[in-house]
């Protein structure tokens, strides 16, 4: 028997989908650290095929069939919220928090982003270069915004955005992702706690008030939902931003294109999205026989969606590889697709094109501090990007 | 042709209203509302791509 080729495999760079895949496009067999076999997806249609269909492809993290990509999904089994649900329990819960992210909500939150990414900024100028770009500007402005809008004191943003990167790096141990679960939800337990007490403006107050005060949900629930909230809110738009900054770097034309005509920002930051695939793999397994792609998928089998791949589908962007910031493309898979994508894509959207956007304008001059091959990258089967990025202007 | 919209399907990721704001709102509860269903004859083209885009499945094109 041919061995199988591994997933998740590292990225040569950043913004290369590790390439162990593409000879087997759209669907393959590969196998995961613990020796199970799963399916990989890697074509853009048969990815959206899976994603649509949440009666066949379960995203049931508690199920034993739901597959653990790295050891700390393992871990993962133990939270239980809406990403680890089948509709319609996952309607639901989810329909508890559409009002909180509607284009509009989040819209009216870009002043407040503007002043904070200008704030963060004249810090940077003030302390003159070099500076860290990824502690000093494309960590706090996601974090902070999700504390402010889920009413989470950011004065503790140390210790969370440490045990997130415990829970979201593709190299965390499964006892390190237990500890760092049980951390964040004894933390976010004793706030909950505390708020029910004195009541603040917050998601999470109008949560309590709206959902556990009349039954709707236990505390133990609201504790889960706000943790995957605060994690998914931050770690992957900071990555985003860090990542952002180097593919931009890395295509000046492209990003002159992008100054002479600052309107280009949404559609830049999209193709951005598209070409950087930071919340690389999506994992699902099958509750029934299956066709896919002329595969015979067993109930039982486990599926993983490779987003970087199917982003780069020459059957559903031409030029797949080419890094066009006027490409206005929104059909890739970067926030998922069906039932599960993104409830935070507007807000990631309208963090994005703020910090990119003032950043490039106000320091006209920015360039890396290091040689772009020495820049350390984050581990295979995590959320993709750079942990340090030094810059100067 | 008319586009017609599916509360029950929604789940308010906002993509519609991204593409047509002139088209879509979503209600105070974030779920989709139409607010011109009309699709001008040659406009089929752009409305199909834009009801691929939505994730659930939640918007059609009817005769
Ligand atoms: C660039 C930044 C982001 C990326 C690439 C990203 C990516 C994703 C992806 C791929 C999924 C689908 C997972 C699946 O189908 O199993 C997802 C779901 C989710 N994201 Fe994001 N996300 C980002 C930012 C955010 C932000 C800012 C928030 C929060 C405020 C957020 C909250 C969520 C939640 C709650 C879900 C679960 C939705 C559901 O299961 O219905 N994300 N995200
Ligand atoms: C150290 C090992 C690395 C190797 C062997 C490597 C290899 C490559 C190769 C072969 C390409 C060209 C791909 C193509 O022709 O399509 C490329 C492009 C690129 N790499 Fe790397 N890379 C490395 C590290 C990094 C790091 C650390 C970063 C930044 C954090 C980075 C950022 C980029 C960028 C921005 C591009 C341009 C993408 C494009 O133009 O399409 N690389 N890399
Ligand atoms: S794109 Fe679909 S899911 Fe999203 S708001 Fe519009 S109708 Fe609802």
């Amino acid at each position: 028997m041919t061995l199988l080729p591994e997933y998740p495999q590292a990225r040569g760079c950043p913004f290369q989908p590790a390439s162990g895949y593409a000879d087997y496009a759209p669907v393959s067999k590969v196998r995961l650290y613990n020796g199970r076999e799963v399916w990989a997806v890697t074509g853009h249609a048969e990815a959206r095929q899976v994603l649509l269909d949440p009666a066949t492809y379960s995203s049931d993290r508690v199920h034993p069939h739901y597959p653990a990509l790295a050891p700390r999904f393992e871990s993962a089994r133990k939270v239980r919220n809406f990403i680890g649900m089948d509709p319609p329990e996952h309607t639901v819960q989810r329909r508890m928090l559409l009002s909180s992210f509607t284009v509009k909500k989040t819209n009216a939150l870009r002043p407040r982003i503007q002043t904070l990414v200008d704030g963060l900024i004249d810090e940077i100028e003030a302390k003159g270069p070099v500076a860290d770009l990824v502690p000093d500007f494309a960590l706090p402005v996601p974090s902070i915004v999700i504390c402010e809008l889920l009413g989470v004191p950011y004065t503790d943003h140390a210790f969370f955005e440490h045990q997130s990167r415990r829970v979201v790096t593709g190299s965390t141990t499964l006892e390190d992702s237990a500890d760092a679960f049980a951390q964040l939800k004894a933390y976010l337990d004793d706030l909950i706690q505390r708020k029910r007490r004195e009541p603040g403006d917050g998601l999470l107050d109008t949560l309590i008030a709206e959902q556990v005060e009349t039954g709707a949900l236990t505390r133990a629930e609201l504790v889960d939902i706000a943790l995957l909230l605060l994690v998914a809110g931050h770690e992957t738009t900071a990555s985003a931003i860090a990542l952002g900054v180097v593919t931009l770097l890395e295509h000046p034309g492209q990003l002159a294109a992008l100054r002479s005509d600052p309107r280009l920002l949404p559609t830049a930051v999209e193709e951005l999205l598209r070409y950087m695939a930071i919340a690389d793999g999506i994992a699902r397994f099958a509750t029934v026989d299956a066709d896919l792609a002329g595969h015979r998928v067993r109930a039982g089998d486990g599926i993983v969606i490779v987003i970087a791949t199917a982003n780069r589908d020459g059957e559903a962007f031409p030029s797949p590889a080419a890094f066009a910031v006027d490409r206005g493309a929104r059909h890739h898979v970067s926030f998922g697709h069906g039932v599960h994508q993104c409830i935070g894509q507007n807000l990631a959207r309208a963090e994005m094109e703020i910090a990119l956007g003032t950043l490039f304008r106000r320091l006209p001059g920015l360039r890396l501090a290091r040689d772009l091959a020495d820049l350390p990258i984050k581990e295979a089967g995590g959320v993709q990007g750079v942990w340090e990025l030094p810059v100067t202007w | 042709m008319r586009i017609s919209a599916d509360q029950g399907r929604c789940l308010g990721a906002g993509q519609c209203v991204l593409s047509a704001p002139d088209r879509f709102d979503q209600s105070e509860l974030g779920l989709v509302e139409v607010l011109d269903p009309e699709v001008p004859e040659g406009d089929e083209k752009r409305f199909r791509d834009i009801l691929d885009l939505c994730p659930s499945q939640a918007l059609s094109l009817e005769a």
